[in-house]
C-alpha cells in the first residue's frame, strides 16, 4: 500500500530498489516511534533531535536516480520559502507551529462534474502514497535533492472530473492570519494562489506530497499537503493547500501578481532565460561548495518539453 | 597648567581612550559573531549566502552611522564624536570588502567569466560593485598625511560616501524579492541624512551651524 507502483509512471522517475529495501527496514523501526505514513500528524514533537538523527541516518545511502546525493534532513526542514511564517529562511521552522494541519478540508470546485468540499484522508484516497527522489530548484538559484513521499495528482483530477471547458487548475494556500502570522504583512497578497495549465496538472510528475523522508510532511514544508512540480521553480509548488478549481482562464499566481516582469505563470527552470536581476545559468546545490549548472527543465526535460513545443519559452517564462 | 586644566585634559583622555575602546568593540563584534556561527556550524543551510548577506548588511550598518555622525554632532553639540567617525567607516569599507570577496571567491568561486557578466549586466550587483570601488580612494585617503595634502579637496572627496551609501541602499533594496521593510528603512534614513546636510550647507558651514544651535 505505502509502497505501490504505478504502471503508468515512466521508469525514469521511479524510486531504485534499494529505496524500497531501505524503506521497508525503516518502516519497521518507524513503527516503534510512531512516524508512520498513516496520517498521524505529530507537529509538536517533530523537530526532535533524535529522530531527526535517525532519519539521515537511515536515509543517508539512498540515492536518486542520477547518483545525486541527497539534501539532508535538517536542511530541508530549516531552509524554506514559506512567507505566510516570515520572509527569513529560517522563519518557518521557527514560527510555523501554530499551523494545524487537521483536522484539514480542502475544497474542489469550478468547471468540474465531481465537485466536493473533502477531509484530507478522503481528498487523498484516489492516490497511492509512494516514494519519490526529486530536485528542487529555487528562483533564487539554490537547490536540493529531495526524497518526498505522496502521488500524481492527475489521481485526484480523475476523480473530479473536469468538464470540457476546464483548461487551468488554480491552487489556494490557507489563509488564516491565526495559523499563518506572516499573513499579517502584506509583502505578498494573501491567500498564495498558484496554478498549471490541465495538461501539466495531469502530466504524472506533477506530485501531491504529503510526507518527506518517510515521515508526516513538516508544517514548514506545507503541511498537511502540497504540490510539487519538479520540472518548475520552487514557488509553484504551493503549500498547505485549501482549495483545487477548475478554471477556462489562466489564474494569476501570487508571484506573478507580485513582480510580472520577473515571474510568470510557467515558471519552468531555464538556464537560458534569466530572471531579470540575476542569472538562471547555475545554481547552489545545498550541501555543495561550487555552484552547478542548472538543467532545462531541471533535468526533466525528457519527460515534459513536449508540453511546450512551439512555445517562446523567453516569452513564456 | 593648573590642576584643574590637568584633570580636565585627562577626563577628556580617558574619555577618548574609551570611545577607541568603543569603536575596536563594536566594529569587531559583527566578525567575531560570523566566525562563532561558522565554528558551531549555526549558519544555517546555506552558509555562503548567510554569510554574505550579513556582510552586506553590516558593512551598510557602518556607513549609515559614519553619515549619521555629523547630523549627530549638530544635534547634540558634542564636538568629540566625530574622533569616531573615521573608524567607523573604515570598518564599513571592510565589511564591504569582505562582503564583496566572499560573493567573488565563496560565492562565484573566481569565475571570472561569471562575476564580469554578474557585474556588467545586473545592475543591482553594477551599484554594488560601483559602491566599493568608491569607497577605495576614500579609505586609502583616510590618513592624517592624505588629510594634510589633499586640503579642502579631501573633503569634497569624501562627499563620495554619500553617493556609495546610496548606491549601497539600492543595491539592498533591488535584491530583495519581496519584503522592502528593512532596505525602505535604510532609504528614508539616508534621505533624511542628505536633506540634512543639503539644509546645513544652504545656511552656512558646520562650525556656523554649531554656533547657531547653541544660541
Amino acid at each position: 500500500m505505502l509502497i505501490g507502483k504505478s504502471k503508468k509512471i515512466p521508469s525514469s522517475e521511479m524510486t531504485p530498489e534499494n529505496v524500497y529495501i531501505n524503506r521497508r527496514e525503516f518502516i519497521g523501526k518507524s513503527a516503534a516511534i510512531g512516524a508512520s505514513t498513516s496520517l498521524g500528524w505529530r507537529s509538536s514533537d517533530f523537530g526532535g533531535l533524535r529522530e531527526r538523527r535517525f532519519l539521515q541516518k537511515d536515509w543517508s545511502k539512498v540515492r536518486s536516480e542520477l547518483d545525486e546525493e541527497l539534501t539532508p534532513f535538517g536542511d530541508v526542514t530549516s531552509y524554506n520559502n514559506f512567507y505566510e511564517f516570515g520572509t527569513g529562511k529560517s522563519d518557518p521552522a521557527r514560527n510555523s507551529h501554530s499551523l494545524k494541519p487537521r483536522p484539514w478540508t480542502i475544497e474542489v470546485g469550478g468547471l468540474c462534474d465531481n465537485p466536493g468540499t473533502y477531509d484530507l484522508a478522503d481528498f487523498i484516497k484516489p492516490g497511492k502514497i509512494e516514494d519519490r527522489v526529486y530536485r528542487m530548484r529555487c528562483v533564487e538559484a539554490w537547490s536540493m535533492v529531495i526524497p518526498w513521499q505522496g502521488f500524481s495528482l492527475k489521481n485526484v483530477i480523475d476523480r473530479a472530473k473536469p468538464s470540457g471547458s476546464a483548461r487551468f487548475v488554480e491552487f489556494q494556500t490557507l489563509n488564516d492570519v491565526e495559523q499563518m502570522p506572516g499573513q499579517r504583512y502584506g509583502v505578498l497578497r494573501w491567500p498564495y494562489i498558484e496554478g498549471l495549465r490541465l495538461d501539466e496538472a495531469q502530466h504524472p510528475l506533477t506530485m501531491l506530497v504529503t510526507g518527506v523522508y518517510g515521515t508526516t510532511l513538516p508544517n514548514q514544508n506545507g503541511a498537511p499537503i502540497r504540490l510539487i512540480v519538479p520540472w518548475k521553480y520552487g514557488f509553484k509548488g504551493i503549500k498547505s493547500i485549501v482549495s483545487m478549481r477548475f478554471l477556462e482562464q489562466m489564474p494569476t499566481n501570487t508571484w506573478k501578481r507580485s513582480a510580472s516582469q520577473e515571474y510568470g505563470f510557467y515558471a519552468n527552470v531555464n538556464p537560458d532565460v534569466p530572471h531579470p536581476r540575476w542569472s538562471q545559468a547555475r545554481e547552489r546545490r545545498i550541501g555543495e561548495f561550487r555552484r552547478r549548472p542548472t538543467l532545462m527543465f531541471n533535468g526533466y526535460a525528457d519527460e515534459v518539453a513536449s508540453l511546450y513545443s512551439g512555445m517562446d519559452l523567453r516569452i513564456h517564462y | 597648567m593648573t590642576d584643574s586644566t590637568f584633570g580636565l585634559q585627562s577626563k577628556k583622555r580617558l574619555r577618548l581612550i574609551f570611545l577607541r575602546f568603543f569603536i575596536w568593540f563594536a566594529g569587531m563584534t559583527p566578525a567575531v559573531w560570523l566566525v562563532w556561527r561558522l565554528l558551531t556550524d549555526q549558519l544555517g543551510a546555506n552558509p555562503i549566502e548567510e554569510v554574505l548577506h550579513r556582510l552586506g548588511d553590516v558593512s551598510l550598518v557602518f556607513l549609515l552611522v559614519t553619515l549619521s555622525i555629523t547630523p549627530l554632532r549638530g544635534i547634540t553639540g558634542w564636538n568629540e564624536v566625530i574622533k569616531i567617525r573615521r573608524p567607523l567607516g573604515l570598518f564599513g569599507f571592510f565589511y564591504l570588502t569582505m562582503h564583496f570577496l566572499t560573493y567573488a571567491v565563496l560565492d562565484q568561486t573566481l569565475d571570472f567569466e561569471f562575476i564580469i557578466e554578474d557585474v556588467l549586466e545586473r545592475p543591482y550587483i553594477t551599484i554594488g560593485f560601483t559602491a566599493w570601488v568608491l569607497l577605495i580612494p576614500l579609505a586609502v585617503t583616510s590618513t592624517k598625511g592624505w588629510i594634510r595634502r589633499l586640503g579642502k579637496r579631501w573633503k569634497n572627496l569624501h562627499r563620495l560616501a554619500y553617493l556609495a551609501t546610496t548606491l549601497g541602499v539600492a543595491h539592498f533594496y533591488w535584491q530583495v524579492k519581496a519584503d522592502t521593510y528593512w532596505p525602505t528603512l535604510a532609504a528614508l534614513l539616508i534621505v533624511g541624512l542628505m536633506v540634512y546636510r543639503i539644509r546645513g550647507n544652504r545656511s552656512g558651514s558646520w562650525p556656523q551651524v554649531l554656533q547657531s544651535r547653541k544660541h
